[in-house]
């Protein structure tokens, strides 16, 4: 239903290329980089506040390039929500139906129904300006819903909100794109990808250099930059000898190679690596002694970070932590499977 | 010890300051107490006064709303526009500041008078600009006119941008946009502008009196009353008037406050 082809524009030093997107009716495309490499700027062109050097953007296969603003029924939620600081919240949802051929009725009803839906109903009379992060994002989102847009493009929407309302806010989101509406949300925090979209498109420096279903590009990165932005910490460029896969040349390790590649790139899973103190006899084929070069505490585990030539991350718990009494500098022997380690071509 | 030096230094500055404050209060105080209540009261009751001040206040109102309608819509396209232009039409703008308001007189008369385009065509339908309150209208503009333009520029220039494009992309048209979001929020330093080109209008004497020394607008006939009479006569119109546009000057502090207090 949305489709962005062939995209270019330069801003100043700032530059898009050739930015292809296609998204269906229902779909939750998510759009991950960081910060400052387009990602807004995508949107802006796609709403039509900005005009693209280059390149057409269709809704329902009409070229809506230039379409003016305001006919567009693409919906745009800021990261800094731009709600208008002069109305009420109530007048804040209201603003798109002015002008509408409908009721004050029917007004009234769609305001309900969508404060509702953002669970502001209790906000309607109050003023926007001593409102949380929170409750702003949702007045910027029932006033958006309440215009129908086709497409919904929200941009770093859970980004300056904290844990507790990043869930509840989650929730919303897929709520609403349940209901039937598109949405197409920028973001440079990879786990919001895998909470909420099926498919996913990795920008990096103006360009897209990876897109698909999201459990596709995140099982198979195409390169180290979308490994590492998608969270995936053991990703190498290995070169392979039947069962064997050297590693920057400095390492090589056992792996399951069944379809007998030359080259390609592989993954071991943190998860899925053991740490000890003494070489360990067990059915693993990968024993490497090295250096703990960091360990980094997370809410339920530590990432456990080791040099054996090449720099392996390893996840392990608390109580292993607390029971192995591992510590920074000090040896340890790390010991996978060659069926942990996962190849693509 | 460092609070000992910092209160050295207010004193210092609050020493300071206060002369300057002494020297702007002094001339005002000494000609209220030098004119007693009952030449106050005959003076406001004396026509000419009267006649006079409600011009002034009449002809400065409707210049400041009349030129408003094409100053505001000037601040907006100078607060939004990138062009390299911008810094030479803020430039121009406070040019009528910066001259002396005779010559700006001077400048207006040529502009108005039965000789130029402006002139032929208002003669045309009956009008002579000269003498008459039209003219002084143009004159109290355009010594004024920069301060609506500053700040209305000012005002629309706090407004996020990202606050109009939100208001597009909802489905709002251009002019709904700048009628329900610019113009609400920038509306306070607009107000205060619109407060200050009113109260500059009224105190301009320097382009006024060379477009117009008849009908005499309070400027005016203070000079004509010092000029023919002497101070005596002169003091308790300037009272009276000075009256009247303190009213406007505590309006426009009152409006500023309340846009500090909503800032804050």
């Amino acid at each position: 239903m949305l489709k962005v082809k062939d995209i270019s524009v330069q801003l100043g030093s700032f530059k898009l290329s050739h930015i292809n997107l296609e998204l269906e009716k229902g779909d939750y495309y998510v759009l991950l980089g960081k910060s400052g490499v387009g990602k807004t700027v995508l949107l802006e062109i796609i709403a039509g506040l900005i005009k693209p050097s280059a390149g057409q953007v269709f809704i329902d296969n009409k070229d809506i390039t230039n379409q003016k603003i305001q006919k567009r029924k693409v919906g745009i939620v800021f990261q800094d929500y731009s709600v208008f600081p002069h109305l009420t919240v109530k007048q804040n949802i209201a603003y798109p139906l002015k002008g509408k051929k409908i009721s004050n009725q029917e007004k009234e009803a769609l305001i309900t129904e969508y404060a509702e839906l953002a669970n502001i109903k209790h906000l309607l009379n109050r003023g926007t300006r001593n409102l949380s992060g929170g409750e702003l994002q949702r007045v910027a989102l029932a006033r958006m819903l309440v215009a129908k847009p086709e497409c919904l493009l929200l941009d770093e929407p859970l980004a300056s909100l904290d844990i507790q309302l990043k869930g509840d806010f989650r929730n919303l989101l897929r709520k609403i794109n349940q209901s039937g509406v598109s949405i197409l949300h920028v973001t440079h925090d990879y786990e919001e990808a895998i909470a909420l979209s099926n498919k996913v498109a990795v920008i990096h420096d103006g360009r897209i250099i990876q897109k698909g279903l999201t459990k596709e590009v995140f099982q198979n990165p195409a390169n180290d930059f979308v490994a590492n932005f998608t969270g995936i910490k053991n990703f190498f460029h290995a070169v392979f000898n039947e069962n064997k896969a050297q590693i920057n040349n400095t390492l090589e390790i056992c792996v399951s190679n069944k379809e007998n590649l030359n080259k390609g790139k592989i993954i071991i899973r943190g998860e899925e690596i053991i740490l000890s103190e003494q070489k360990l006899e067990s059915s693993a084929v990968n024993h490497f002694k090295g250096k703990i070069t960091q360990i980094i505490p997370y809410l339920s585990n530590y990432e456990i970070l080791v040099d054996i030539g090449i720099e392996l991350s390893v996840v392990i718990s608390d109580d292993s932590l607390n029971k192995f009494c591992f510590k920074e500098n000090s040896d340890v022997w790390v010991s996978f499977k060659s069926t942990a380690i996962k190849i693509i071509p | 010890m460092y609070k000992t030096g910092l209160r050295s230094f207010d004193i210092v500055f609050i020493l300071i300051g206060g002369l300057i404050l002494l020297f702007i209060i002094s001339p005002l105080l000494g000609m209220f107490l030098a004119t007693s209540p009952t030449q106050i009261f005959e003076t406001s009751k004396d026509p000419e006064v009267i006649d006079s001040i409600w011009l002034t206040l009449r002809v400065s109102f409707l210049a400041t709303i009349g030129f408003s309608v094409g100053a505001i819509p000037l601040s907006y396209f100078l607060a939004r526009t990138q062009s390299g232009f911008k810094n030479v039409i803020n430039g121009i703008i406070d040019i009528p500041i910066i001259i002396p308001h005779s010559a700006a007189g001077i400048a207006i008369l040529g502009f108005i008078s039965r000789d130029s385009v402006l002139g032929k065509i208002a003669s045309s339908v009956g009008l002579n600009f000269v003498g008459h309150p039209a003219g002084i209208a143009l004159a109290m503009a355009f010594v004024s006119i920069p301060f609506l333009i500053n700040a209305a520029r000012d005002g629309f220039e706090n407004v996020p941008v990202r606050l109009e494009k939100t208001a597009l992309n909802l489905g709002a048209s251009p002019v709904r946009v700048f009628f329900t979001i610019s113009l609400p929020l920038a509306w306070k330093n607009i107000l205060s502008g619109l407060i200050m080109m009113f109260a500059r209008g009224l105190s301009e004497f320097g382009a006024v009196i060379i477009v117009a020394y008849h009908p005499m607008v309070t400027p005016v006939l203070i000079y004509e009353r010092f000029g023919a009479f002497g101070l005596k006569y002169a003091r308790p119109v300037s009272v009276v008037f000075i009256i009247v546009c303190l009213v406007f000057f505590i309006l426009l502090r009152t409006f500023s406050v309340n846009k500090k207090t909503a800032d804050a």
